[in-house]
């Protein structure tokens, strides 16, 4: 017992998903207090829904968990695979629109491809289109050393905006100001998602983004591309020195990052929940979500997926705080709040270590 | 020695213990140091001397055992109380603030003020005073970039004498000086005993303990060895002591036979991005199968931009380099490495390893990409373990979880050994080692130079870069000296003395023009 205890100490995925679930706790808890102070009567009646709206509607809850949850697993994706090779990709919010532009494109206007491949070629346009948009700041940091974050968050507000230009000239539906309908069928298919979970947006997408998750796994720990890609990302001077193209790894990486929130932009504005690409001068919050679903995870792909769920259960389950005359904002206070406790994952390892340790000891 | 019944104790350290995840890094140690001693700390890397001192400069938390300073019970919680203890530490690395002056790097944290305001007169003629009494020379206004790593030194041992410390730990301290700066050092250090100071050296050079300590106390994977008398006792006692078994002191090898050329290098010159000046200026030599050809000279005359040159690591501006007859100028890295050359690199962990990779990744960083390792870029993870396992036992890698074992964690002689191992069982025709054995113990030395060795008689071609004048003349057939970028000598080291060598390192001489 004692033995066992002091390897899963020497664990580091045993000691991440510790200081996750410790950050989750305190944020949970620091979320209760935010509702005490704002409305003390309703407080725990709001903290339940929190925990337990997820489920609320039953299954119909869980459908939409999985609906919402899909987008930020992609962008969740995305800034941890980059993170991985040692680059902060700021820039989902960008990558993922241009993808859903992409997509939405190639959905409405090329009608002359077969119906049955219509939708794969559009999500791999979406793919290819993340792709190039993310390359830009891979390009310009290998070759030039701009720095990967400042160029990306640059690389959001070009892609929102060319894209805004871009559905005005092409797809616009003016009398909603936003782009047209997609056709039925260039739809993603739901792939029995509407009979399992019904009256939910729930579709196919979540199962690409599974398959995607465990592809990302395969290249990071199985493949060369990943040997060198992650080798790069912990100590470029080994890497160049072993003769590992570090610029090459570099745009791959971005450019792989890119592909990543690329396709989770198609997917979503695909998936047939009547979602439209508004002409509007936002950042796709999906895209800055990605940060913290990575962070949460770890940038492990399975750890994305999960903590992609989780976060999509709490923003349902807020949406029923309303309810209790709460306002829907207070759920992204809360996951604020966990995010943030889970920058804090340093310190929630080394109090895990010492506690178990004290207690092993004790015995 | 008198001061055995005379001096009291000033440092008690009692059965100190620490543990970190997986070792004792500390099992049971008691040191004593007495007044005005110099008292040498000696063992392997990894034997725990740096683990005990950070304990007593209150870097750790000792899991148990007991510190006494002059005979009283104290707990150091960190180094803000071990300074109020009289303990000063001159680190390997030093702290010093680059673009601060000599005195204000002295005076940083304990400023003399009045109102607020900075009274730097008065600091002044502190220093002043304290650098004539222990006769440590220094300029006071000179910016420490642009002093040696000799007067930086003084620096810090005067930041020390500043703080009225009375307990001096030298961690290292002749790692980075050259032979001259060694005397004075340690001439220093007896100075400053005789003023009433003792002194904690941390060392795993054996002529230095000789030359200056009184006593010293061995340590051996953490565990206390025991407390000697320097006087009667011999260095290949003390070697044997601190390794667990007889160690030779000297290299055997055989006279060389060299045969074909394997690199030839002409004419190169290597530009300093920001400067403009040739860091390697018009630089040719060669070196042939089955001999050891050494570059010798002081830190930082070109040696490292040659290396970075020859292995592709920087561009060169002008010049040629023929491996195996063949012109690698524009060769790329990976290219140059299925050449035939391995690279045993002067920083192991810029460049040489990826540490928080475990160590079986490291030990195929140069060839994970062939077929033996990969089908299809799948990496074949039987395959690298058992590669792995025989480069462990070939070369006698020792570490904690075996090929599993994350690279951070092992000690720095286990660290270079694997790199070793990379380099050497790739079986390259040259291979460029640069101080192979930097900050390396007796024990790792012996087997690293008997290494290079057996790779020179196999008939390999071998360009040693090393700062170590005892390394230059045991292991070279050929000593080439640089300085300031260029090749000032080209000598055979048996017709050589120390002396000469170091006049061509300090540019006093040119046997080459």
């Amino acid at each position: 017992m004692k033995k066992n205890i002091l390897t899963l100490l020497d664990s580091p995925t045993f000691l991440n998903i510790i200081a996750s679930l410790i950050a989750v706790i305190v944020g949970l808890i620091f979320g209760f207090i935010i509702l005490l102070v704002s409305n003390p009567h309703q407080a725990v009646n709001g903290f339940m829904t929190i925990i337990f709206g997820g489920f609320n509607n039953g299954i119909r809850s869980i459908g939409q968990v999985i609906y919402f949850a899909t987008p930020i697993i992609f962008t969740g994706l995305s800034v941890g695979f980059a993170f991985k090779i040692g680059l902060f990709n700021i820039g989902a919010a960008g990558q993922f629109i241009v993808g859903a532009f992409a997509a939405v494109y190639v959905a409405i206007t090329c009608t002359w491809i077969d119906p049955s491949i219509h939708w794969m070629v559009a999500i791999f346009a979406a793919f290819l289109a993340g792709a190039l948009w993310a390359s830009v700041p891979g390009v310009l940091n290998a070759y030039l050393n701009v720095n990967e974050v400042i160029s990306t968050i640059m690389m959001n507000y070009i892609g929102m905006y060319l894209v805004n230009f871009l559905v005005l000239k092409t797809i616009f539906d003016p009398l909603k100001n936003q782009s047209q309908n997609v056709p039925e069928v260039s739809l993603i298919p739901r792939m029995g998602m509407d009979v399992l979970f019904k009256g939910s947006s729930a579709g196919g997408g979540f199962f690409i983004a599974i398959i995607v998750a465990i592809i990302i796994f395969i290249i990071l720990e199985k493949t060369t591309l990943g040997f060198e890609l992650k080798a790069c990302g912990l100590n470029r001077n080994a890497s160049k020195y072993a003769g590992i193209s570090e610029k090459r790894s570099i745009i791959l990486s971005m450019a792989i990052a890119g592909a990543l929130a690329g396709l989770g932009g198609g997917l979503f504005y695909l998936a047939g929940s009547g979602k439209h690409i508004e002409v509007v001068d936002v950042l796709a919050n999906e895209g800055f979500m990605g940060i913290p679903v990575a962070l949460l995870g770890f940038s492990h792909p399975i750890g994305i997926v999960v903590a992609g769920l989780f976060i999509a259960y709490m923003n349902v389950g807020g949406f029923y705080m309303q309810i209790y005359d709460f306002t829907p904002e207070v759920i992204d206070i809360i996951i604020a709040a966990i995010i943030y406790f889970s920058a804090f994952s340093l310190i929630f390892k080394k109090l895990t270590i010492s506690l178990l340790k004290k207690l092993i000891r004790e015995k | 020695m008198n001061n055995e019944t005379t001096s009291p104790n000033v440092v008690e350290m009692l059965n100190i213990t620490k543990y970190f995840p997986g070792i004792i890094a500390n099992d049971n140690i008691t040191l004593k140091l007495k007044k005005g001693e110099i008292h040498a700390l000696l063992g392997e890397n990894g034997a725990g001397k740096s683990t005990i001192m950070s304990v007593l400069f209150g870097l750790y938390k000792p899991d148990s055992g007991k510190i006494k300073i002059d005979g009283k019970d104290v707990s150091i919680d960190n180094p803000n109380i071990a300074n109020s203890l009289g303990i000063g530490m001159v680190h390997q690395h030093f702290k010093l603030v680059h673009n601060f002056t000599s005195l204000e790097n002295i005076i940083l944290g304990v400023e003399t003020v009045k109102n607020g305001m900075l009274k730097m007169d008065e600091a002044r003629e502190n220093v002043l005073s304290l650098s004539q009494k222990y006769n440590l020379n220094i300029e006071p206004d000179k910016v420490a970039s642009t002093l040696t790593v000799g007067a930086l030194q003084k620096i810090e041992i005067l930041k020390m004498l500043y703080r009225k410390n009375n307990i001096l730990i030298f961690d290292e301290p002749t790692a980075v000086l050259t032979p001259n700066e060694i005397i004075d050092l340690m001439k220093i250090m007896k100075n400053l005993t005789n003023e009433g100071k003792s002194i904690l050296f941390i060392t795993h050079k054996l002529n230095e303990i000789k030359e200056v300590a009184d006593r010293c106390t061995v340590l051996r994977k953490g565990k206390y060895i025991g407390t000697i008398d320097v006087k009667n006792t011999s260095k290949e006692e003390m070697s044997e002591m601190m390794v667990g078994r007889k160690i030779s002191l000297t290299v055997d090898k055989k006279p060389s036979t060299p045969t074909d050329t394997v690199l030839s290098v002409k004419n190169l010159c290597v530009k300093n991005k920001e400067t403009g000046k040739n860091v390697v200026n018009n630089v040719s030599f060669e070196v042939r199968k089955g001999e050891i050809v050494c570059i010798a000279g002081i830190d930082g005359n070109g040696q490292t931009d040659l290396i970075y040159a020859l292995s592709g690591l920087t561009k060169i501006s002008s010049g040629d380099i023929f491996l195996n007859n063949t012109n690698i100028v524009n060769m790329k890295i990976r290219n140059r490495t299925l050449l035939g050359m391995g690279h045993i690199p002067e920083d192991r962990h810029k460049h040489g390893l990826i540490l928080d990779y475990k160590l079986n990744s490291n030990l195929i960083l140069q060839t994970y990409f062939k077929n033996t390792f990969q089908k299809y870029s799948f990496l074949n993870f039987k395959e690298i373990e058992k590669y792995s396992d025989y480069l462990i036992e070939r070369f006698d890698i020792r570490s904690g979880k075996g090929s599993k074992t994350i690279t951070r964690n092992m000690s720095g002689g286990n660290q270079q050994k694997a790199i070793i191992a990379r380099e050497v069982d790739r079986n390259p025709d040259l291979l460029i080692a640069v101080q192979p054995t930097r900050g390396l113990d007796v024990g790792a030395i012996e087997y690293i130079n008997n290494e290079i060795i057996s790779q020179r008689d196999s008939g390999k071609a071998v360009l040693l870069v090393s700062l170590e004048l005892d390394d230059v003349v045991n292991l070279s057939d050929k000593i080439l000296v640089m300085y300031d970028g260029e090749i000032v000598a080209d000598v055979n080291p048996n017709n050589v003395s120390i002396n000469e060598l170091g006049l061509y390192m300090a540019g006093s001489k040119r046997s080459v023009s």
